[in-house]
């Protein structure tokens, strides 16, 4: 028997991605042949459900799982096209104050005997939310922009995973701006992960192929679609299941021609 | 320093907005890591350097107390440049 990875997907910031994160990562993880569920723990404002098309076929909740008002599998929303892949949402938007950790713990000791990985999309924040949606986590992706909100956030989430012992924390670089990066406009891809100190599981560069995406409820990972965000997250899912695979290079995207060549010659140190 | 920031400094441009919000990532991290506010921080600089003035004469002008971090490791950095001991004028020393 496989032994089941849960991984917490977190951010500190809103809206740098962690809900596409988890919805995309999930649909791969699934057509790379491995069982997993994808727990919104984000309850207050659930969106996990919207972005994989599941939205109309939510009828329980952990919360009732918990109550013994139904069974597991009455809760889990399986996807129509992956069925490798469900959906529990932790509870409902009225309902703001019945989760504590035990109850995640709860809930995820159960998810962990049916399934490969449980990924759990973590509020924003670092209160109540992201405790009780840490609880269970044994491991962490920490999502983050290139820029400095974005990155303080992140630092704070990470000294919390840190002081509870979560290992091991990877980092997801999201909405890169190649041209902006080769024109020093960006924090670069190393300045992130030297102040965060964290390995990075992968890049994404910046795709209007998400928001088309969202728009349909269909995550671009669930029709082998060619965009760049789209091949950056089949790759995440690859690394985590331990496949060795090369990261992009953002600057090389970003420097071609004669204009590239000497912006890199400026870059050069002298002393 | 590289080639770019010589150029930027001789026509006098402000350097590219990466390098400055790295240095300015770096200064908010030392603080938020070390939970220090910018007033405790500045408090505790003034008490460091009473009681080093105590043994040794320091140089408060050139002196400094901050805060590097590197590797999520944060450090208190003190550079008090020492004009001269006082044992020999110390009372009683």
């Amino acid at each position: 028997m496989t032994i089941s990875r849960t991984i917490l997907i977190c951010s500190g910031k809103g809206g740098v991605g962690k809900t596409t994160l988890t919805a995309n990562l999930g649909i791969a993880l699934s057509r790379q042949g491995a069982r997993t569920v994808v727990l919104d723990a984000d309850f207050g404002l659930r969106n996990l459900d919207l972005l994989l098309g599941l939205e109309n076929r939510i009828v329980y909740t952990a919360q009732e799982v918990l109550a013994e008002t139904c069974r597991l599998d009455q809760a889990l929303v399986k996807h129509k096209q992956e069925p490798n892949l469900a959906l529990l949402p932790a509870g409902n938007p009225r309902m703001l104050e019945w989760l504590k950790p035990e109850d995640m713990q709860a809930i995820v000791g159960m998810l962990s005997e049916r399934f490969d990985y449980v990924l759990i999309d973590c509020p924003a924040g670092i209160e109540d939310g992201f405790k009780n949606a840490a609880a269970a986590a044994k491991e962490a992706i920490v999502i983050t922009t290139p820029e400095v909100s974005a990155v303080r956030d992140a630092d704070r989430v990470i000294g919390l995973l840190n002081t509870r012992g979560v290992t091991p924390v990877q980092l997801v670089l999201n909405r890169v701006r190649p041209r902006m990066m080769a024109n020093q406009e960006m924090l670069a891809v190393d300045d992130v992960t030297d102040i965060l100190a964290l390995p990075l599981l992968g890049l994404v560069l910046e795709d209007e192929q998400v928001i088309v995406s969202t728009n349909r409820g269909e995550p671009l990972t669930l029709n082998g679609s060619a965009s760049p965000a789209a091949r950056a997250y089949t790759n995440i899912a690859r690394r985590l299941q331990g496949e060795d695979v090369p990261l992009m290079d953002p600057a090389r995207e970003g420097r071609t021609g004669l204009r590239a060549k000497v912006r890199r010659m400026m870059q050069t140190k002298i002393f | 320093m590289t080639l770019q920031d010589l150029l930027d400094r001789i026509l006098g441009r402000q350097p590219a907005s990466a390098t400055t919000a790295r240095e300015r990532l770096q200064l908010v991290l030392a603080h938020d890591r070390s939970d220090l506010s910018p007033e405790q921080l500045d408090q505790m600089r003034r008490e460091i350097f009473e009681v080093v003035a105590k043994y040794v004469d320091v140089d408060l002008e050139e002196g400094d107390v901050t805060l590097e971090t590197e590797d999520r490791v944060t450090a208190l950095v003190a550079n008090l440049p020492i004009r001269r001991s006082m044992a020999s004028s110390k009372p009683g020393g």
